[in-house]
């Protein structure tokens, strides 16, 4: 079975349609690349999954639990449920153990000492080990990112998105934010990744779903796919990133 | 009976200005809690919690706070509540501060940029917990100097209640100057004295807000 199931999902901001009939399966251990043009909606679907934006139709299971249904506890999905964003957002006012400790305290009620014990080993995936009491404006851009990383590995997700993680950073800080990537797909957490990083798709994604204009315009295997563009959309695209 | 306004005159004014003090520091404390109350209402998702309170800011920020104070001293008993100006005192200026604090505070919450509140949601926070650790301490700094500002203002609207015969610096005033007939030389006093109290807190604003400033 799944771990995601979206089924037809549409989606509009007032008139303008973002998201129009998007199926999408991603099944457990799997490292999905979304790609695609600004605008072409895989922001907005990837929001969809953890319930940051409601849907207008369709549905969205995760591990069995359906995200759009009123009844759903939405503080519970989103435990088992992490997201990285683009623009980081740490919480500027708190040090970095307590910006990945915070929610681990607070939600699932660990001692503080406990949590402690976990921010330094969710620092440690992510080499930064050091800087537990460092403030996030102490920080570059990437090890921000590997912090924000590091506060969603400490809720211990089944599912992690993954929305423009590297589109901030410059291509050396980059780097170090794929490297923490690459090390948490290897460890085979099921990830969905907004991205505009081709190589990475390749390597470690083992599916790469194309959105064009609201659609899923193409997917099928990482590698095949980005070789072997075969709609005319997908070769203007890849051709405009890859050059 | 004409006496001559004199040195114990001014240490009776001074010893009025508590009063000042005492009904600024009530009226503060109820205003900061039914303000913290509106502000959170207004930003709630729930939308008729929003109307109703936008409604409360609107008309108790488009009246006077004189009109308020009459009502509940003057009106009130006249519905068979009977208060004396210590208690209307309190209320009037607390419904009065409560739709300011509540504006401020509120400007200062929604200062805070959503991503903040997506990012602790996203964690599986729920919007008080939100609120209690994500959004209030980063507006508070915001907060501060609008709010100081505001306690400025609080102190001097005060000597509104000199109106329902609550004795404090300006009610004080009046009965000094009508004792000794030199309002000149009473009214110069009490505003030194306002000024006394007022001045270091708008200092202590500015200061504030440069300091919040540079550090952002």
């Amino acid at each position: 079975m799944s771990l995601v199931e979206i089924a037809a999902i549409s989606k509009s901001y007032g008139t303008v349609e973002v998201l129009k009939n998007v199926s999408l399966s991603v099944a457990k251990g799997e490292v999905v690349a979304v790609i695609g043009r600004s605008g072409s909606g895989k922001s907005t679907m990837l929001r969809c999954v953890n319930g940051l934006e409601p849907i207008q139709a369709g549905s969205i299971s995760v591990d069995g639990v359906r995200v759009n249904d009123p009844k759903t506890n939405l503080r519970k999905l989103r435990q088992e449920v992490g997201i990285v964003f683009q623009s980081f957002n740490l919480f500027p006012h708190l040090s970095v153990c307590d910006n990945i400790t915070l929610a681990p305290r607070v939600v699932k009620k660990q001692a503080p000492e406990a949590a402690r014990e976990v921010a330094r080993e969710v620092l440690r995936r992510v080499g930064l080990e050091d800087k537990l009491d460092s403030f996030p404006s102490q920080l570059s851009g990437g090890q921000q990112q590997r912090v924000a990383i590091a506060r969603s590995l400490a809720m211990k997700p089944k599912l992690m998105l993954f929305d423009e993680v590297t589109s901030a950073l410059d291509p050396e800080l980059t780097g170090e934010v794929l490297k923490v990537l690459e090390s948490v797909a290897q460890e085979g957490m099921t990830m969905i990744l907004v991205t505009h990083e081709m190589g990475f798709a390749r390597r470690f994604g083992s599916r790469v779903v194309f959105m064009h204009e609201g659609r899923i315009h193409e997917e099928g295997q990482a590698a095949a796919v980005l070789a072997e563009p075969k709609t005319p959309e997908l070769q203007t695209f890849l051709s405009a990133v890859l050059h | 009976m004409i006496r001559t306004f004199s040195y114990i005159d001014v240490m009776y004014l001074i010893a009025a200005a508590r009063w000042t003090l005492a009904l600024t520091a009530t009226a503060f404390a109820g205003s900061a809690v039914l303000g913290l109350l509106l502000a959170i209402a207004r930003i709630s998702p729930i939308a008729p919690l929003r109307w109703i309170t936008a409604t409360y800011i609107h008309i108790v920020q488009g009246t006077p706070l004189l009109v308020w104070l009459f009502l509940i001293f003057f009106g009130l008993p006249f519905v068979g509540i009977s208060v004396n100006p210590w208690l209307a005192a309190a209320l009037a200026f607390s419904i009065y501060g409560s739709a300011f604090l509540g504006e401020i505070w509120r400007g200062a919450l929604i200062s805070i940029a959503r991503t903040q509140w997506e990012a602790g949601a996203s964690l599986g926070l729920s919007m008080y917990e939100q609120l209690r650790h994500v959004i209030v301490p980063q507006s508070i700094r915001v907060a501060i100097p609008p709010t100081v500002g505001f306690l400025v203002q609080l102190i001097k609207n005060t000597s509104l209640a000199a109106t329902i015969g609550l004795v404090e610096l300006t009610r004080e005033g009046q009965l000094t100057a009508a004792g000794t007939y030199k309002p000149f030389a009473v009214y110069i006093t009490v505003a030194c004295i306002y000024f006394a109290m007022c001045f270091p807190l708008t200092q202590w604003s500015r200061s504030l807000e440069r300091k919040l400033d540079v550090a952002r």
